[in-house]
């Protein structure tokens, strides 16, 4: 892409991302919304969480891991443990990220 | 106004908001997660040297559209030469999760003004909406929202743009090996954690999870959107059939 292009591909980026955020915020009145959605929409956040992370867990350049000597897998799962332990969200990233880097660079994996 | 007595004033307000105690909670419980922020801004600004689409593009675009994950997905298509439509449409397809957070935080911004509510959605991110649900689950009479949100959103903000901006600049100087991004997932991971707060929300992120992974093979990024639909659907169900189960709730 030339410069212009990507240019005006950034400034198109920008609107829809501003656009999706303030999506509910733009109106003034309250938006008329059938219940089923207004109680899915409770549960979406979650989703969106966990459908951002799981694939940069366990997928390698659009395949899912073939093999259990994965240092992400195993970080992960400290993290989880640690989570579920101490409820710290600042030790849950240290220590996960503590551990991929100890397997990666002392086992290779 | 004169520029110097307008900038005069927009300094005492800044000042101002930035001794609220609900701003400095915000700034405060926002620490940890700068750190995954910090990182991952990092990774991210690497990606963006490496797309070769020059400095001040990257830089340009990471202050406009201030979302990581659309732009990570936008690299790919726009080294390769991708349509713009499909950049733009892969950015919809990531930037849809926003719109539930959009929808979650309109009962505490809605008696704003306008601008200001446009304003505070420009600086909405997944750390900062996970942080914000954790510490006010349900709008309390009383009690200044928006304070906490810009006191983690406006840190979040400062820390990603600087990182990102070090990553562009610093570019092939920091090798991808050092794995540093994982510590961005782990955060995501974590926030993930601190939305479990019943067996319904369980659900909901097992099986977006598993569906994210079985749907990656899709164009434009759409397994995203296709996760939050599975589980929103799969959650709709299950508080209806439970609701026929144990009679109407309230």
């Amino acid at each position: 892409m030339s410069a212009l292009e990507i240019f005006v591909t950034a400034i198109g980026m920008a609107v829809i991302a501003l656009l999706c955020r303030s999506s509910f915020l733009l109106p003034n009145e309250e938006l008329p919304m059938p219940r089923w959605l207004r109680e899915g929409l409770r549960y979406a956040p979650t989703a969106a969480l966990a459908a951002v992370v799981m694939p940069e867990l366990v997928m390698t350049q659009g395949h899912l891991i073939d093999t259990w000597r994965d240092a992400r897998v195993f970080g992960a799962l400290a993290g989880l443990a640690f989570y579920a332990w101490r409820r710290s969200l600042l030790w849950t990233i240290l220590c996960g990220t503590g551990v991929m880097l100890a397997l990666r660079f002392g086992l290779g994996w | 106004m004169s520029l110097r007595s307008r900038a005069a004033r927009l300094r005492a307000q800044a000042s101002a908001i930035s001794r609220r105690p609900l701003f400095r909670e915000g700034v405060r419980e926002g620490m940890p997660m700068a750190l995954g922020i910090s990182a991952w801004g990092l990774v991210a600004g690497v990606a963006m040297a490496k797309s070769g689409m020059g400095v001040p593009m990257a830089i340009f675009m990471s202050v406009i559209v201030y979302a990581g994950s659309a732009q990570i997905a936008a690299l790919p298509l726009i080294a390769a030469g991708a349509p713009i439509w499909v950049v733009w449409a892969t950015t919809l397809c990531v930037s849809l999760r926003f719109m539930a957070f959009s929808f979650h935080y309109r009962p505490y911004f809605a008696h704003l003004p306008r601008p200001q509510r446009v304003a505070l959605s420009f600086l909405m991110g997944d750390t900062n909406f996970a942080l914000f649900i954790r510490r006010f689950p349900h709008w309390e009479p009383g009690i200044a929202h928006p304070d906490y949100f810009m006191g983690s959103a406006l840190l979040t903000f400062g820390v990603w743009q600087v990182t990102i901006i070090t990553g562009i600049i610093a570019g092939h100087a920091i090798p991808a090996a050092w794995g540093l991004g994982f510590a961005g997932t782990m955060a995501l991971l974590a926030l993930t954690c601190t939305q479990l707060r019943d067996s319904t929300s369980w659900v909901a992120a097992v099986v977006a999870a598993g569906a994210a992974v079985a749907a990656y093979a899709l164009p434009l990024k759409l397994n995203i959107v296709v996760a939050i639909a599975a589980a929103v659907a799969v959650c709709v169900l299950a508080d209806h059939a439970r609701a026929a189960r144990t009679g109407p709730r309230s």
